[in-house]
């Protein structure tokens, strides 16, 4: 059984991997009651994040301009 | 945390609010499924956001809610056995069952055990071997790759003296019941994220199709929710039924398949009772004949189960979407979460229970 220590905020837990495929050091999973059930798909979430913060800026540029925001590396 | 804090800007939260504020023309009423998003709803005041023509109603999403209370009586008689260690999630203990809860069990002195993990449970067993260990394996999709790995675990190993009462529902059969009862107001669902990580979203391609009805794979953050809202709206004001992913990063329409496959080796669909709803065919997982080693349902005899529910409680109803928390009488006077009435108002994922850690003490206006 494939067992990692995954990061959860400040929070370290034993979670079992069994069921994530090609997962490494770095990476997001979505851990449920122990279990990982998902690697975040982290392309996915930048481009889907990319189009949300397209669609904040043009609604913030109708209220006059965007708040400063720091960069997403 | 990466993927979560941004996830709460603001600033893009208002934006979405606007952006579904210029969509919609007329009412809609959009249940989100889950539990976990309700308490989302309610904690970050999403359903304030949003135009009055938007009704938000709170799904069946919670296991704890749902489960009967003939299981949780069988529970409590399994708990209170010399020989039993009893393991569970900790949002079940106070649960209340016809007679008592598992709380006051054990201070009764029965050993009942909270665990964060089903593999825990199956640790605890290999440590008291002349225990019988038993996991209270109850939720839906979500949790059952984790119950799976618990019990196939056991098997593997030899632990014999664990054993699992397994009480699973599917969410798929909840909401075609949802949809066929008459009077249903649903028009659109918020699809439950984290089921659809294991499950994908294929079957809810047929539900979409069958019933005619939009159904948008959400996630549990303020933006997800908002983008979901939205993109069900869209739909709607369109005139299109079909299944939006929200949630990408997360969620691919075929979902987790090593985990699949785990939950088939262990379990197989059987039919399944809903406290509050009722008697759904097909909507639930019940264990293999190779586990039945391991069924606490087949390995305790109990005695006939008459159960008695709180004649007040109107969860049935709220686990529908029929009502509101605020709509119920008892709500934050009779029933609250130190002596509730019923399982909604326990749970971390229960409708009533939001409504109150949050402050919703205002009746609704719906009320009747």
């Amino acid at each position: 059984m494939t067992v990692a220590k995954v990061k959860f905020g400040g929070i370290t837990k034993d979670v079992c991997l069994q069921c994530i495929d090609d997962v490494g050091v770095g990476d997001f999973v979505l851990v449920h009651v122990g279990f990982a059930i998902a690697k975040v798909d982290r392309a996915e979430a930048e481009r889907a994040y990319k189009t949300l913060e397209e669609l904040g800026l043009l609604a913030d540029l109708v209220d006059g301009g965007p708040p400063p925001r720091e960069a997403e590396s | 945390m990466k993927y979560v804090d941004e996830y709460r800007d603001p600033d893009l939260a208002k934006a979405l609010a606007a952006r579904i504020a210029a969509t919609v023309t007329r009412p809609w009423v959009l249940m989100e499924v889950c539990g976990g998003q309700t308490h989302s709803i309610v904690r970050y005041g999403i359903d304030r956001m949003l135009p009055d023509a938007i009704e938000l109603v709170h799904g069946p999403g919670c296991p704890v809610c749902v489960t009967s209370l003939e299981m949780i009586d069988r529970a409590h008689a399994i708990a209170t056995r010399k020989d039993v260690i009893f393991t569970s999630f900790g949002d079940m203990l106070r649960v209340p069952g016809s007679n008592s809860d598992l709380l006051t069990l054990k201070g009764r002195g029965a050993d009942v055990r909270i665990v964060y993990a089903p593999l825990d449970a199956v640790r605890i067993a290999r440590e008291n071997p002349s225990k019988r260990v038993v996991f209270f394996g109850i939720g839906f999709e979500t949790t059952a790759p984790a119950n799976a790995m618990a019990l196939h675990t056991a098997r593997r190993l030899g632990v014999k003296n664990f054993s699992m009462l397994v009480s699973h529902v599917l969410v798929p059969p909840a909401m075609a019941a949802i949809l066929q009862a008459p009077g249903n107001r649903v028009q659109a669902f918020l699809g439950p994220g984290h089921v659809c990580a294991v499950m994908g979203y294929r079957e809810y391609e047929a539900i979409s199709e069958r019933y005619k009805v939009p159904i948008v794979v959400t996630g549990f953050e303020p933006i997800d929710l908002l983008e979901g809202i939205y993109l069900a709206v869209r739909q709607l004001e369109t005139g299109r039924a079909g299944v939006d992913n929200q949630y990408v990063r997360t969620v691919t329409r075929d979902g987790n398949a090593k985990a699949r496959d785990l939950i088939f080796e262990v379990f197989e669909v059987g039919d399944r009772k809903w406290r509050g709803v009722g008697a759904i065919p097909k909507s639930g997982y019940k264990l293999r004949y190779e586990y039945h080693d391991h069924d606490a349902e087949k390995l305790f005899e109990v005695d006939t189960i008459d159960t008695a529910e709180s004649a007040e409680c109107i969860s049935g109803l709220i686990l529908r979407g029929v009502k509101k928390p605020s709509d119920c009488p008892a709500f934050g006077t009779r029933c609250n979460p130190q002596h509730p009435l019923g399982a909604t108002m326990v749970s971390a994922e229960g409708a009533c229970a939001a409504y109150y850690q949050y402050g919703r003490y205002v009746r609704s206006a719906q009320a009747t």
